[in-house]
């Protein structure tokens, strides 16, 4: 009875299961803890990003659902199947590495169809399933081609074609356009959002460029020094940042240093609200976009902040604008070009810091910790 | 106008400077590789066809030749396995003793071959830590075929591995890893993936190998006893008819060898240039 209830609950859970599950994931290079206890799940068919500064652990985490890299501890399952003791092989997931990482004495042909190969596909099905494939990544030509015959972005194309050729169950990509430029990114980056579109294979996207998470991710795990900071939705990582990390990571960030006072953050003179969170008298920081900050010649309320232009810098169609704040803090505001209304460097102006994030301090748990010992 | 002119003068010193280092180098090669290539040549040339007929015809000469080749195969097969092998080990396997193990590789190169004669003869010979063991088996190690190829095979194993680690290292696991996450085996990416990328400096490896262990004379005089007909290869054929005022018949064999490995490592050039036109990498 509890064995036939036990298959029901396992059989219910497999039916909404997701199809990437991580749990508690560590791994230590020596001492060093690369990856500390992270745990996550990514929904099928989407595409996740695992999102980081370098050395934040999002490569190893990575490795690790490959089979490239063994967990010290921690397990993974994927569509419901526990992976942890399969082989890279067994584990039939199309990985995309950085530097493409396509075989060099190979033409596009005979990478693409590799994965075919190596499982005594008929030569008839190679055939059809690489024209398929390249037509899909277009390349269509280019065929003979060995990979130093192409440009970066197509070398990048064909190790997407090569990963897809088996029909993985999902798709790692491990920082797939770190090594292009800034155009060419962009190009992929869109294409990539078109084909996934196509293909809707789930897809964990390892990156540090947080456009590109938000761009592509359905859902965006932020991580930091081996562990998860955040997982959420692009906007609620955005906009809903919750630790000072994720706030000065994703997206850029003032932070205006100041003291809580019955709810408010007071720096100098002046007072942002949103510290209802922290006890009076501890220091707190405040992470205000520079989008948000709004520059004007009046004063717009009782919460606005004089100031004095320091530096305008033209970039098109916005005006970075370095304003100095009355106890010396200097704050980056985004202004659009119609919104300037004349200012010019040295005005003596209004700041208003809107939707801040207030946090207390990094480190102030551990300076505590340390105190102690 | 003075200024000019020592300007000119510096170039003109500089052109100077530039052909006289060229110079150095052609003739540095030239009197020390092409000259005496050149003598052997012209001394086999100068003892005619009748030579070539006579030496060839002799039986030590044939007995020498087929023992060498017996001795460069045996060597080169087995320096090639456990070179590429170990160079496997040694650039993709962090391990305690690493370093001591890279370094032991180069042993060879630094021992003399007359000292690895001797370090054989104490292993195998009377007294030896070994010889009851063989001799109890029926087993002639000393003067015999065995111990020729044991130092033969010592002395040629650092080249499969000095030419294949280097690339191991340059190509990185990337492409290793993306086979295995495509499905491969791990014999079937060392197949298809490594072996492909590692072919020429395996090739030039083993084409430096077989130039070695058919050259080798100093470590094989000591084991093999250089007993006429039996456990002479065709170096000690050389030095045997040099010794007994055979000329001739020295240069021909010595011209043999050296054609040969002068060949192969050509070929092996020639190919390689070759290969890289057309897939150009």
């Amino acid at each position: 009875m509890t064995e036939i209830s036990d298959e029901q609950t396992r059989l219910s859970e497999a039916g909404r299961s997701p199809a990437i599950r991580v749990a508690n994931l560590t791994k230590r290079f020596a001492s060093f803890a690369a990856v500390d206890d992270v745990s996550f799940e990514a929904e099928e068919g989407k595409i996740t990003a695992l999102l980081g500064p370098s050395g934040s652990g999002k490569s190893t985490v990575l490795r690790i659902l490959a089979g490239l890299e063994h967990a010290d501890a921690g397990r993974i399952w994927i569509m419901g199947e526990q992976l942890d003791n399969r082989s890279v092989q067994e584990r039939q997931l199309g990985f995309v590495f950085q530097h493409y990482a396509l075989f060099r004495h190979m033409t596009v042909r005979q990478n693409i169809a590799f994965g075919l190969a190596v499982r005594k596909t008929s030569k008839a099905e190679q055939t059809k399933r690489v024209d398929e494939l390249v037509g899909l990544v277009q390349l269509r030509g280019l065929e003979e081609r060995y990979p130093d015959q192409l440009s970066g972005g197509q070398r990048q194309r064909v190790a997407l074609a090569r990963a897809l050729a088996p029909r993985p169950k999902l798709l790692l990509l491990d920082e797939p356009f770190g090594a292009l430029d800034a155009r060419v990114r962009q190009e992929l980056r869109k294409w990539l959002d078109q084909l996934h579109r196509e293909l809707g294979i789930t897809s964990l996207l390892v990156t540090h460029d947080q456009e590109e998470a938000l761009e592509l991710a359905h859902e965006v795990i932020v991580m930091n020094l081996g562990k998860v900071e955040q997982i959420g939705t692009s906007t609620e990582v955005y906009n809903d940042p919750a630790t000072p990390f994720v706030a000065g990571f994703v997206g850029a960030a003032n932070v205006i240093r100041g003291v809580v006072i019955s709810g408010r953050v007071q720096f100098g003179e002046q007072f942002l609200g949103g510290a209802g969170h922290l006890d009076d008298g501890s220091f707190a920081h405040a992470y205000v976009r520079p989008h948000d900050v709004w520059v004007g010649r009046e004063s717009r309320n009782g919460s606005s902040s004089p100031g004095r232009i320091e530096r305008m810098t033209d970039l098109g169609w916005v005006t970075k604008l370095q304003v100095r704040l009355p106890d010396d803090q200097l704050v980056i505001a985004d202004v659009p070009n119609d919104k300037l209304f004349g200012l010019q460097t040295g005005d003596a102006v209004f700041v208003d810091l809107r939707k801040a994030k207030v946090f207390e301090p990094p480190g102030t748990a551990r300076s505590d910790e340390l105190s102690v010992a | 106008m003075s200024a000019r002119a020592e300007v000119v003068s510096q170039r003109d010193a500089s052109v100077l400077v530039r052909g006289g280092l060229i110079l150095l180098a052609v003739g540095y090669v030239a009197i020390l590789v092409l000259a005496p290539l050149g003598g052997i040549v012209g001394a086999t040339a100068r003892a005619g066809w009748s030579n070539v007929t006579a030496t060839l015809s002799l039986p030590d000469v044939r007995h020498a030749y087929w023992l060498t080749a017996v001795i460069t195969v045996i060597t080169v097969v087995s320096t090639t396995i456990f070179g590429v092998l170990t160079a496997w080990v040694l650039a993709r396997h962090h391990f305690r003793g690493r370093g001591l193990l890279n370094a032991l590789v180069d042993l060879p190169m630094a021992v003399s071959p007359v000292i690895v004669g001797l370090m054989c003869v104490l292993l195998f010979g009377r007294g030896g830590w070994f010889e009851a063991f063989f001799a109890s088996r029926g087993i002639q190690v000393i003067f015999a075929l065995p111990s020729m190829i044991l130092v033969t095979i010592f002395i040629c194993i650092p080249f499969v591995i000095r030419e294949v680690l280097p690339v191991l290292h340059e190509i990185g696991v990337d492409e290793e890893e993306a086979s295995k996450t495509l499905g491969a085996s791990s014999l079937q990416t060392f197949v298809r993936v490594t072996l492909p990328s590692i072919r020429w400096g395996l090739l030039y490896g083993i084409a430096l190998s077989t130039a070695r262990a058919l050259g080798e004379i100093g470590a094989v005089l000591i084991v093999s006893g250089s007993i006429q007909g039996r456990t002479e290869t065709a170096t000690l054929y050389i030095l045997r008819a040099f010794e007994e005022r055979q000329q001739p018949s020295a240069y021909l064999v010595a011209l043999s060898l050296a054609a040969i490995s002068i060949f192969l490592l050509v070929t092996i050039e020639t190919l390689k240039k070759h290969k890289a036109r057309r897939v150009s990498g």
